[in-house]
């Protein structure tokens, strides 16, 4: 298969298990980007500005179902928009190798978050 | 302010959202139910990815062929996972989910 081929067959994937497991679109593009062959650094990126339509969808979704509090909203997003420029200066100052393990301790906190949650919750009874 | 801070950085430098950081936050310290803080989050994290998707662009860093190959499709996929969690959430699939990021985790780190 072609890499643009395969490129958007994952990227449907990690739509739908993002969505299915409820994390966030990053935690599964990022590794799909390095398994594509992409540098630690330009799959951080480029996972960024792969996630602006699905988040731009997402948060359409759950405002026309009256669950996004927009205030809160706001005041968090844009008191992220300066750290986040430093978070990229960090990024970009960093060795390849060592994002690479950093975003792996990423994957293992989500993956502990996930399981304490699954099995926390009541088994349910269909 | 400061679940904002903090979300920025994590972004910035990881490549996702800030959920990880923005929803156990607003269920501990403003007492949302998961749900709201779920969407909250997520609009959030719109302002999030924006600034740090751009601010990843002016360094050069970001490749849009693969940005697009990979965001279109998942805006598709997101919006079918989203109808599928409303049908199926066995604790079986979460744990085997959570394995196969630790799998991918331990990829990553070796």
């Amino acid at each position: 298969m072609s890499h643009d081929a395969l490129a958007a067959a994952l990227g449907l994937l990690a739509g739908i298990l993002s969505a299915v497991f409820g994390v966030g679109g990053g935690v599964v593009f990022v590794p799909t980007l390095i398994f594509l062959g992409a540098s630690a650094r330009v799959a951080v990126a480029t996972s960024l500005a792969a996630m602006v339509p699905v988040v731009l969808m997402g948060s359409w979704r759950q405002t026309t179902y009256g669950s996004v509090t927009w205030r809160d909203a706001t005041v968090i997003g844009l008191a992220s928009v300066p750290t986040a420029k430093l978070g990229e200066l960090v990024a970009d100052s960093l060795p390849n190798d060592a994002l690479q393990r950093l975003f792996a301790v990423v994957l293992v906190a989500t993956a502990i978050q996930l399981a304490v949650r699954a099995l926390r919750s009541q088994p349910e009874v269909e | 302010m400061g679940i904002g801070l903090a979300a920025g950085f994590l972004s910035g430098v990881l490549g996702i959202g800030g959920g990880i950081v923005i929803v156990p936050l607003l269920v501990a310290l403003v007492a949302y139910a998961p749900k709201r803080a779920m969407a909250t989050s997520l609009a959030a994290i719109l302002f999030t990815a924006v600034a740090a998707a751009a601010s990843h662009a002016q360094a050069g860093n970001v490749d849009w062929t693969d940005a697009a190959l990979i965001g279109l499709p998942a805006t598709a996929g997101a919006v079918i996972g989203a109808w599928l969690h409303q049908r199926i959430a066995p604790r079986g699939a979460v744990l085997a989910f959570s394995l196969l990021l630790v799998v991918s985790a331990a990829k990553l780190a070796l």
